[in-house]
């Protein structure tokens, strides 16, 4: 248990020893190796997130309380490793709130998180931002891209705050931009850079410290439909290497990319839709020909029919 | 994440806005040149009349008439005289003194072809009084103690007198009239030059009994100037001095003496004390405008910090720890008075090669050190408060900052 932590963990540095020692405690945990293979990339129990107090309480994850228990049951979630899942679901259904959970951006009201094995309600404030830096890839709708820096300065930061030598970061940003084809825009700011560029240094930047999984809050809400194919195809290229994807969005034609399907209503998952198997490649690069066939609209009878 | 990674996001946070951190740095500056520029000129002009009143000579003791401060000044006082002035020259009573030079002063106004001047000061008195009172000839010679005897009518003038009445010609040799009797000028003096209310310099020294006989007659004396033999017997002259005196006019006890001995080293420290309390009203304003600075570098911060906290959402997004957040701030800001500081320094060294109101200002190095460290721990403290709250921020609630 010990040895396999802080193996996933890289090189926590000084966060590690304490990290181990919260987490031993817990040897009953589901995620021990053993002979159901690895364990799960996110783990999620009985996850709430609620807002105010009292009356004006707002539950923004985990559903209407119970009429027998009084609780809200909250959420539970299983993603596997290569995993490739769309969260759908309209305005103040939660996904957000699920996403910034995922991303430890937030805490949970209630509920356990298990990220890659790592309880990470048990993690202080240091730890968690080793957690976010290795492990985690976000790409946000807004691109939030750091102001005034070129695009290499940008892909290289996570890997300075996670102390890489300058030679050493500079191959693998590089390495990255050229992954998502901006290989020659390197040393271009964020305001000199097209939605659908900027979004592609979000992606490269995200994915740069080789992270367990990547989180996309709505990534392509704000680009053009070139754009929007453009950093798919990207997303699409990581997961066929292995990478667990995440992602929200409002469209049926983004949702076809990924191998299952969430919906989220009221804080509550209420579909959850297989379109192809966790491991294997993701529909879009499975059969090229037959996915570009396919008219959006297609797959809306088993995604769930009208979204907006 | 090493300290010259956390450096560069700093300067280049600085180098970001370049109006704002060029102004707050400028306030840092006043504040660090204002300091070491007025306590330079409080230093300055207390070195200045400390210069001064060592030109008069630190051996020299003067003794007055009446009591010391507080003391009944009653009828029994008892004039200084010639016949004392006789009493201390007595080295078998006063083996510490080597000089004495009985004075008497008075104002009067010299002639010469036509040419009237008020003389400041008309000092009758023994040659004894050129020495002890740090007064050259620089042109022509003393009067002798001949002269004295003599009652000769020769003088001895001062720059300022010399110059009112002869112009640039030189005044030895020319007789000019003081008060209605001719003198014959024998000398006149190097300029004293001097920052008190009376022109040392616009003087006429003459024998005392010609003084005595033409002026003030032959009654008291205003002052005696007495040299002790060397700087550390002066306490000794003063004690002998007492004694003496009081055995001339006949007094028994030492707290009802209607005399007064001072020397220069109490005139000094009276001086001194003035300019003190001179220096640390000018330090204080100085401090104040660099708070003010200060409180610059605070407020830059905050605005700094309120305006970024989106980026700082994004950096602790994808993963900077607290650590480096709250360095880079406390980085920027120390950057910013360490600057701002080191240029003050320099304006402030540059600043006070210049003289000003007439005083040549003199640098305290503890000043320049001093200032250049309160501004630092400024920069430290003040901006520490901003970036310790940029730093706590979750990055939820700092990317949803707009």
């Amino acid at each position: 248990m010990r040895q396999a932590l802080s193996s996933r963990l890289g090189r926590a540095g000084t966060g590690l020893h304490r990290l181990r020692a919260r987490t031993a405690p817990a040897p009953e945990a589901p995620e021990e190796a053993g002979p159901w293979g690895p364990a799960p990339v996110i783990e999620v129990r009985a996850l709430r997130k609620t807002y105010g107090t009292g009356d004006a309480v707002v539950r923004a994850l985990g559903g209407p309380p119970d009429p027998a228990g009084g609780e809200p049951a909250g959420v539970d979630l299983v993603v596997e490793q290569g995993d490739y899942v769309a969260v759908m679901g309209s305005s103040g259904s939660g996904k957000s709130t699920l996403m910034n959970i995922l991303g430890c951006l937030d805490v949970p009201t209630s509920g356990r998180y298990l990220l890659d094995g790592i309880d990470v309600g048990g993690l202080d404030e240091h730890q968690l931002s080793l957690v976010r830096n290795r492990k985690i890839g976000f790409v946000f709708q807004s691109f939030n891209l750091v102001p005034r820096t070129p695009a290499l300065a940008q892909v290289e930061l996570p890997l300075a705050y996670a102390g890489v030598k300058a030679a050493e970061r500079r191959r693998r940003a590089l390495a990255a931009l050229a992954l998502v084809g901006l290989a020659d825009r390197v040393d271009h700011r964020p305001n000199e850079l097209s939605g659908g560029q900027q979004q592609r240094v979000a992606v490269a930047r995200a994915l740069v410290t080789a992270p367990a999984m990547l989180l996309a809050d709505e990534p392509t809400g704000n680009l053009d439909s070139r754009s929007t194919e453009d950093v798919l195809a990207v997303i699409d290229r990581l997961n066929a290497s292995g990478r667990t994807v995440v992602l929200i969005t409002h469209e049926d034609e983004v949702a076809r990319h990924a191998k299952r399907v969430l919906r989220l209503v009221d804080g509550r998952i209420v579909a959850d839709v297989r379109q192809a198997a966790a491991d294997g490649p993701p529909p879009a690069l499975r059969d090229p020909a037959a996915f570009a066939g396919h008219a959006p609209t297609a797959l809306s009878g088993t995604a769930g029919g009208a979204l907006r | 994440m090493n300290p010259v990674e956390i450096l560069r996001f700093a300067v280049g946070g600085l180098a970001a806005n370049k109006v704002r951190s060029g102004l707050t740095m400028l306030g840092v500056l006043i504040g660090v040149a204002a300091v070491i520029i007025l306590l330079a000129v409080g230093n300055g002009s207390s070195q200045s009349v400390k210069d001064s009143i060592e030109k008069l000579g630190t051996n020299a003791l003067t003794i007055s008439s009446g009591g010391g401060f507080g003391a009944s000044s009653g009828s029994d006082t008892k004039p200084l005289t010639v016949d004392d002035a006789r009493a201390l020259a007595d080295p078998a009573s006063a083996p510490d003194i080597s000089t004495v030079a009985p004075e008497v002063t008075t104002s009067q106004t010299a002639v010469y072809n036509g040419t009237s001047h008020t003389v400041g000061q008309v000092v009758g008195t023994y040659p004894a009084y050129f020495k002890t009172s740090n007064s050259k000839v620089d042109k022509g010679d003393y009067f002798s103690a001949d002269d004295v005897l003599n009652s000769r009518k020769v003088a001895v003038i001062g720059s300022t007198t010399a110059t009112d009445l002869f112009g640039t010609a030189s005044p030895v040799g020319k007789k000019l009239v003081i008060g209605g009797t001719p003198f014959t000028v024998v000398g006149e003096l190097a300029t004293k030059g001097g920052t008190g209310f009376q022109d040392p310099d616009d003087t006429v020294i003459a024998p005392l009994p010609t003084v005595q006989n033409a002026f003030t007659g032959f009654g008291p004396v205003s002052q005696i100037l007495v040299e002790a033999k060397s700087a550390g017997a002066t306490t000794r002259a003063q004690n002998e001095i007492t004694t003496v005196l009081m055995g001339t006019h006949g007094i028994k006890d030492p707290s009802a003496l209607d005399f007064r001995v001072s020397s220069q080293q109490s005139l000094l420290s009276t001086q001194s004390d003035t300019n003190k309390t001179f220096t640390v009203l000018l330090g204080a304003v100085a401090a104040i405008s660099l708070l003010v600075g200060g409180i610059g570098i605070t407020n830059i911060m905050l605005v700094t910090v309120t305006e970024r906290t989106r980026e700082i959402g994004i950096r602790k997004a994808i993963g900077a720890p607290r650590g480096v957040i709250l360095g880079q701030f406390l980085a920027e800001s120390t950057l910013l008075s360490l600057l701002g500081g080191g240029l003050g320094v320099v304006a402030g060294l540059i600043g006070s090669r210049f003289t000003i109101v007439g005083i040549k200002p003199v640098v305290i190095p503890a000043s320049v050190w001093g200032a250049f460290a309160i501004a630092v721990a400024i920069g430290l403290f003040f901006g520490g408060y901003p970036a310790n709250r940029a730093a706590g921020l979750r990055p939820i609630e700092a990317l949803r900052h707009e």
